[in-house]
């Protein structure tokens, strides 16, 4: 089965593509879940696909409409959320509103435009050119995830003190949601943009229902995320599922274990 | 020598103004209480000398060799997340952030990291995780952070808050400690012991204005003697 997917080159492209996306989506989650930010990946996947139905509708190619668009958005809904605490209607208010003008959008586009596709995903939309961007942002994004470690983890665990002590927590925070917006961009193509945030929010919550650190937090969310990548990539293409859902779906069950594995510690060792 | 100096600052918020006039100083070696109602502007006051917040007239000056970035910082522990997954030594290190280059931190800010939780008696808690520590050992840990950061001027901002009275009085023990091997301590704290036993300083807010001046002046003051009767130490 497996040389029968890397015959393909669109599958072992798409393959590819989302190993990267998925490492990346899981490390900005890591700090994006402590800084309970995680619906902000949410909102902004909604976002993504109202810029996808625009993109649609004026025949434009789809990465230059969405990068610009989501980018914009995560940079207002990172202020609101810092700055008021009106953060999740804005983001509740931001995420719906994109989705309409999406729907709208695809329905005026007519029936040459898969609203499936765009909701969740669809190997085959992935093209050789979005698999250079997705390189391209993966690799920026985990540079300046380990370049920054230490800086982006004093930013999340306290930013008043980071910032007392002469740290730009703003510089961080900026980086942080420009990478996570950029991610999610990326990921739509796969995932779909109803189910992308789940790359970003599930590695993080299923490390730190067992590791107790921050560095091992974060290796074994990127870990986590390469594994259900590869089995949900798997299974959808061996049992023909849709490969969003499977991948969401291992992750679900990855995360059913991480708190039977917590709560069996907790009553074993009694921790 | 004088680390800390401001002279005729008007404190606020978003153009705001909430205490006018304010002029006060921190010596090296000192131990500054600052007291005061809530809502007197003692929150805008730490913000300040922090840098958070510009003052709406007036500047506050670092003098003798100290940098705005060389207060080390030791926050309201309800500003920080309790069930954070993190090692204790990752939260020590990053206080040295501000002056640290590269990835990895060197062997030797490592060992600064170890012996300054050694020295605030956290040594069988170095390899912890910061969630299965009690309120005061998190208080040592986020005061060891705060060492890296600088060994000149420590801010504490009610650090007591939510410890129990043997913990509490560990702390001061603690801090006591700190100030006599030359640290300066500036407090902001509700609780009149501190003030009592160990300030050099008190700075004292109130809706009507402030008191600055030493323990002794502060005492035979108006402000000062309210405090205390409100402390239940008026005999």
């Amino acid at each position: 089965m497996i040389t029968e997917i890397f015959s393909y080159p669109f599958l072992v492209r798409a393959m590819l593509i989302g190993l990267f996306v998925s490492v990346s989506a899981s490390l900005l989650g890591v700090s994006l879940v402590l800084r309970r930010f995680s619906m902000i990946g949410d909102g902004l996947s909604h976002v993504g696909f109202g810029a996808l139905g625009v993109s649609a509708l004026l025949s434009l190619q789809p990465m230059v409409v969405t990068i610009p668009v989501v980018v914009a958005s995560a940079f207002i809904l990172l202020h609101f959320s810092e700055k008021k605490k009106s953060g999740d209607s804005s983001i509740a208010l931001l995420s719906s509103s994109a989705l309409a003008i999406g729907v709208i959008a695809v329905s005026v586009a007519g029936i040459n435009t898969d609203l499936n596709a765009f909701l969740f995903g669809s190997i085959l939309s992935v093209s050789r050119s979005d698999g250079y961007i997705a390189a391209a942002v993966s690799a920026v994004t985990l540079f300046s995830y380990l370049f920054f470690y230490h800086q982006i983890y004093a930013t999340t665990f306290d930013s008043t003190f980071a910032k007392a002590t002469g740290i730009n927590t703003g510089r961080y925070t900026a980086l942080l949601s420009l990478l996570t917006a950029l991610v999610i961009v990326v990921g739509m193509r796969i995932l779909g943009s109803l189910l992308i945030s789940s790359l970003i929010i599930f590695p993080a919550s299923i490390a730190m229902k067992t590791q107790k650190t921050y560095l091992s937090v974060s290796i074994l969310a990127a870990a986590e995320a390469v594994i259900a990548f590869i089995l949900g990539f798997f299974a959808s293409y061996l049992f023909s599922l849709p490969t969003g859902a499977s991948i969401v779906a291992v992750h679900m069950l990855f995360y059913v274990a991480s708190i039977i594995i917590r709560e069996a510690r907790i009553a074993l060792v009694g921790e | 020598m004088t680390l800390i100096k401001g002279s005729d600052i008007t404190l606020g918020y978003e153009g705001q103004g909430i205490l006018s006039g304010l002029s006060f100083s921190v010596n090296d070696g000192d131990y500054l209480c600052i007291v005061g109602e809530n809502g007197s502007g003692k929150s805008t006051f730490i913000k300040t000398v922090l840098g958070l917040v510009e003052p709406i007239k007036g500047k506050i000056e670092y003098c003798g060799g100290l940098k705005k970035n060389e207060i080390g910082y030791l926050p309201q522990i309800s500003g920080i997340q309790r069930d954070f997954p993190s090692s204790v030594m990752e939260v020590v290190l990053s206080g040295c952030l501000n002056r640290h280059r590269g990835f990895f931190y060197t062997a030797g800010e490592k060992r600064k990291a170890r012996e300054q939780l050694v020295r605030l008696g956290m040594e069988d808690r170095i390899s912890s995780s910061f969630q299965e520590l009690s309120g005061g050992q998190h208080q040592r840990v986020l005061l060891a952070r705060a060492l890296m950061a600088t060994e000149k001027l420590l801010f504490l901002d009610e650090p007591v808050s939510g410890l129990d009275p043997k913990t509490t009085s560990e702390l001061y023990e603690m801090l006591r400690e700190l100030n006599g091997a030359g640290i300066t301590l500036m407090m902001v704290t509700h609780d009149i012991h501190p003030a009592l036993n160990d300030a050099r300083t008190i700075l004292h807010f109130s809706h009507s204005g402030y008191f600055f001046g030493t323990k002794e002046e502060y005492f035979n003051s108006e402000p000062g003697k309210e405090f205390m009767k409100e402390a239940g130490h008026d005999n």
